[in-house]
């Protein structure tokens, strides 16, 4: 017989994951007739896509950097997050002269990013094109990760460089690197001392959930706008629920 | 090869919200597999380290001496640990006396990185938040540090209070945030619609 012991913070977690997954599930199927969805302005993401464009345009390269979050740690999601980037870019920029290139601080991320670019020349049946060089993983601890990382940031041909991931405060140093060649250096992360750090150095920092919205932003991708909008209304539906918390404990009924 | 991933991330997922004894089991043996696949992930990645800088040696490109220094330091490591084992007292001093003092000095250059960096945020885009970003930060660093013939009545009150209740309050925000991407892109990727493994 199957003996199953329910937590009841098992269960607000479960009711949580599933809530969220049908609302994306309604967005994503009931708003595909309407028109398109207005996004707020994020510039980092409309700098981008011009910076990818002309990347392509006028012979440049662009530098995506992944940080050291292995994906089986919940830091991994903003590795997660710049894969996606990392394969909207490789769509883009894979044929040109220049293709794309990853920089990694943790092996798993590295073979994932190898693995998105692989993919992207598989669709264009260009495979052969593809290089696994193009996906690096230039060290192993957080300091020499940014070691390895600063004199591929500031490559001669690299015009942008992206850095969503998960970083410590040596973000700093990879920036700097970049930012001595005049690049675009478009940054964000879950960490919140390296948030503080991109919000300082990078051209155009990505703040808090920003940079998990990529994909809305860039791809255009249906699954990506329900998504966002989904999280748009779990936030309100938190929101309103702090403060009714917050009114409960005021009137003494918590 | 979604279809696995997909109903891989499933069973491990509802195993941690519902503490089945069988869906445990299962859980812990894919965890278990994956513990051992991210072992092997991390000697192939240093592999492909080592094999990118010697690509670089052998072609003589821009850099290629430091190329050199870090393959001649991963063999001597690799021999050195490998030999006297982990947590020997060999082993210990390179890091203690090697790795330590490097990262120390890259900790020590960013300072310099960030205190420039904060001074350029003013030209870089002058608004508001940099304003009041630069402000915290400097109410921050003089209410925590003690400068000779340095004293301002209250600052180290009020630069407690700035770290204790308004960063606190926007960085649970933040955190709200990223927690809700996070979720966001995990379920993306359990629902097959983002495939970071290919296919």
């Amino acid at each position: 017989m199957i003996q199953m012991n329910v937590s009841s913070p098992g269960l607000i977690g479960m009711g949580f994951v599933l809530l969220f997954l049908i609302l994306m599930l309604y967005f994503w199927v009931f708003r595909k007739d309407k028109t398109t969805v207005v996004l707020r302005e994020i510039t980092a993401y409309q700098k981008l896509i011009r910076s990818i464009h002309l990347a392509v345009e006028e012979g440049h390269r662009v530098q995506i950097t992944l940080g050291h979050g292995g994906i089986s740690e919940m830091r991994g999601s903003s590795a997660l997050a710049g894969l996606v980037l990392l394969r909207r870019v490789s769509d883009v920029a894979s044929l040109s002269d220049y293709p794309p290139i990853t920089t990694s601080g943790e092996a798993t991320t590295a073979f994932l990013s190898q693995e998105t670019m692989h993919s992207a020349y598989e669709t264009m049946e260009a495979e052969r094109q593809y290089d696994p060089e193009s996906g690096l993983l230039t060290g192993l601890t957080p300091f020499s990760y940014a070691a390895g990382t600063m004199p591929i940031v500031g490559g001669d041909r690299i015009t942008t460089n992206v850095l969503l991931g998960h970083f410590g405060n040596e973000v700093g140093l990879i920036m700097d690197a970049a930012e001595r060649k005049g690049s675009l250096i478009v940054a964000g992360s879950e960490d919140l001392p390296a948030q503080a750090i991109t919000y300082a150095l990078a051209n155009e920092p990505l703040i808090g959930e920003e940079l998990y919205v990529c994909g809305a932003y860039i791809q255009e991708n249906r699954v990506h706008t329900a998504s966002l909008l989904t999280q748009d209304l779990v936030r309100w539906l938190l929101i309103l629920t702090i403060i009714g918390g917050v009114i409960l404990k005021l009137a003494g009924v918590l | 090869m979604a279809v696995i991933a997909v109903a891989a991330g499933l069973v491990v997922l509802i195993g941690y919200f519902l503490p089945m004894p069988l869906l445990g089991e299962v859980r812990a043996l894919f965890l278990h597999w994956a513990m051992i696949l991210f072992a092997i992930a991390l000697i192939v990645g240093v592999i492909n380290l080592a094999r990118v800088h010697w690509l670089k040696v052998a072609r003589r490109q821009p850099g290629y001496i430091n190329s050199l220094a870090l393959i001649l330091a991963l063999l001597f490591l690799v021999v050195v640990v490998g030999y006297f084992g982990p947590i020997s007292p060999v082993s210990i001093w390179i890091f203690n006396y090697i790795q330590v003092p490097l990262e120390s000095s890259l900790m020590a250059l960013l300072v310099v990185v960030l205190a420039l960096g904060g001074a350029r945020l003013f030209g870089r885009h002058l608004s508001l938040f940099s304003v009041i970003f630069i402000f915290s930060a400097l109410i921050t660093l003089l209410g925590s540090v003690s400068i000779i013939g340095f004293s301002v009545p209250g600052l180290d009150e009020f630069a407690a209070w700035l770290s204790r209740v308004p960063a606190t309050a926007g960085a649970r925000g933040i955190l709200l945030g990223v927690a809700l991407g996070a979720v966001a892109t995990g379920l993306r990727i359990l629902t097959g619609s983002d495939r970071p493994y290919g296919g």
